[in-house]
């Protein structure tokens, strides 16, 4: 019982900062449909400028909110200097682009910040919560990471759902041309995806480092586990995504406390592959076959 | 008013409209026919800005918009209502209204969708739904409820009565007279389906291969046999 529920918290947690990932990844394919590689990089990035800043001496906040809101300049500087030029070309040419601005912005932080270990703080204590006299596997700091992933979601489908803005960005990804001849300016509604997305990957990045140890490739694994929960999701749906996030995490979880946590990778690949395979649209997808 | 001058457009080393002049009047259809190829879808991308012409101009209301962005048009009063119709299927029946009305002010947008539904009751009825749902008449309302939705001076329709059983596209067409009647509203109409075209045009352009073969008014080329023959297919 008390395995289980290690299982089950552990892999929330952990599905949550996935969620978030997929989630980034999920709002750029569904605008321009490229799987966007540099998104772990970019949050490995502006982790970097939070720990810069609460080394500095300021708060856990201040340099968490800086991190956020680097990431929606990152954002939106990737996609108009590096996207923008391929716009219109083949797809291969913009992920080829985000797959050397992965290793490019790897070079360019090992040559900043070093290429050591460095630990990065938690608002929240990362020890088990006491419940009686038994102590169980939810941390403070695990709560808080289910409950910003769940509060970002719930603000992004606000944003898409209620207000005008949301409106003419989803019609700029669905339909360029449409939204186009209707007035919608849809090279700064691409602008302000990617600046959103790269917002939510901060996100997630800050999570995976609070309480643990940050270097330039932190976040590499994740953009792995990201991508699967995307696909398992349906890499067209943010919601899809965020639940996929969420399955992963727990699967992973499981596998890892039942298993052996070094059957965790080869368990994403199968998952990934039996997605494909399956259903090639996602969990939740309507149609049988993702159009790409 | 709206008016093309020797407007020329290529693909590459395919010249797909090749000088084309003419005026459309305001309060009035025009019809522009032709066979498949003829350069009509050609003549409306270029006239709302998706494609960019060689040579010649276009004119709103007198007004030189030939290098305007297409994200410009609908602000200045020109609608496009795209060939296959261009419903946004993801979106809900009234998410694809209100984006017809995006420059008008916000806080008449809901009256405009009201308008709107009250014109094409089926809208109304269908509100709430994805538009994924609708029949091919019912997207066809959409599309030019939606264009209305930004009180277009001008509104050019691709060929609207595409897949349409003739029932639909005489009740689309009924509506589109009554609504040049009481708004004033200039229509370009592009047409595959010569007769039914003109039977509301006013007045009608033929295109063959690019170039103005004839234009004259509706009843006159509706009554030349050997034009019917050659280019309407009638
Ligand atoms: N995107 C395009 N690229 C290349 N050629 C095109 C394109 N669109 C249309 N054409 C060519 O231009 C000509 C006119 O096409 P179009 O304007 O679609 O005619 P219509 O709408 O009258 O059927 C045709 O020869 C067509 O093959
Ligand atoms: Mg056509």
């Amino acid at each position: 019982m008390q395995q289980l529920l290690t299982t089950a918290l552990g892999g929330l947690t952990l599905g949550a900062v996935y969620a978030a990932f997929a989630l980034a990844l999920c709002l750029i394919w569904r605008s321009t449909r490229i799987v966007n590689f540099a998104q772990a990089p970019m949050a490995m990035i502006t982790t970097y400028i939070a720990l810069v800043i609460i080394d500095a001496g300021h708060s856990y906040w201040t340099g968490f909110a800086a991190a956020l809101i680097g990431g929606l300049l990152l954002g939106a500087v990737v996609e108009r200097v590096v996207v923008r030029p391929v716009e219109g070309k083949a797809e291969i040419n913009a992920v080829i682009l985000t797959l050397g601005l992965f290793i490019l912005i790897h070079a360019v932080a090992g040559i900043v910040f070093g290429s050591r270990y460095r630990s990065f703080p938690a608002p929240f204590g990362v020890r088990g919560l006491t419940v009686g006299d038994t102590s169980i596997a939810l941390t403070g700091f695990g709560v808080f990471t289910v409950v910003a992933v769940v509060v970002v979601m719930g603000l992004l489908v606000l944003l898409f759902r209620y207000t005008e803005v949301g409106l003419r960005m989803r019609a700029a990804a669905f339909n360029q041309e449409v939204a186009r001849i209707l007035g919608v300016k849809v090279g700064r509604m691409l602008t302000l995806g990617w600046a959103l997305a790269a917002l939510v990957g901060s996100l997630s990045g800050l999570l995976i480092a609070g309480g643990s140890l940050v270097h330039p490739a932190y976040m590499d694994s994740v953009v792995v586990y990201g991508f699967v929960a995307a696909v398992l999701g349906g890499l067209d749906s943010p919601v899809g995504s965020v639940i996929g996030g969420m399955l992963l995490g727990l699967s992973l979880s499981a596998v890892s406390g039942y298993l052996g946590s070094e059957l965790v990778p080869l368990a994403a690949l199968v998952i990934l592959m039996a997605v494909l395979l399956l259903r090639p649209g996602g969990l939740f997808s309507h149609h049988a076959e993702r159009r790409v | 008013m709206f008016e093309v001058r020797d407007l020329t457009t290529s693909y590459g080393p395919v010249r797909a409209l090749d000088g084309v002049s003419f005026t459309a009047r305001e309060g009035r259809v025009t019809a522009v026919l032709g066979a498949n190829g003829a350069g009509k879808t050609t003549l409306l991308r270029t006239a709302s800005g998706l494609v960019r012409p060689q040579r010649g101009q276009v004119l709103l209301e007198g007004r030189d918009i030939t290098r305007t962005p297409a994200e410009d048009m609908a602000r200045l009063g020109l609608a496009h209502v795209p060939e296959g119709r261009g419903v946004i299927t993801e979106l809900t029946v009234e998410e694809n209204l209100r984006l017809g009305g995006l420059h008008r002010p916000a806080r008449t947008r809901a009256a405009d969708v009201e308008r709107i539904c009250r014109l094409f009751p089926v809208l109304g009825e269908r509100h709430d739904a994805t538009a994924h749902v609708l029949s091919g008449g019912e997207r066809q309302m959409l599309v030019i409820g939606r264009a209305l939705m930004a009180a277009p001076k001008v509104l050019l329709l691709d060929e609207p009565s595409l897949g349409l059983a003739p029932r639909i596209v005489a009740q689309i067409f009924g509506l589109l007279r009554s609504l040049v009647a009481s708004d004033g509203l200039t229509v370009v109409l592009v047409e595959q389906n010569a007769r039914s075209a003109l039977s509301i045009a006013d007045v009608g352009v033929v295109l063959n291969l690019g170039k103005v073969v004839v234009q004259d008014d509706a009843a006159a080329l509706a009554a030349d046999e050997k034009l019917r023959h050659a280019y309407l297919g009638f």
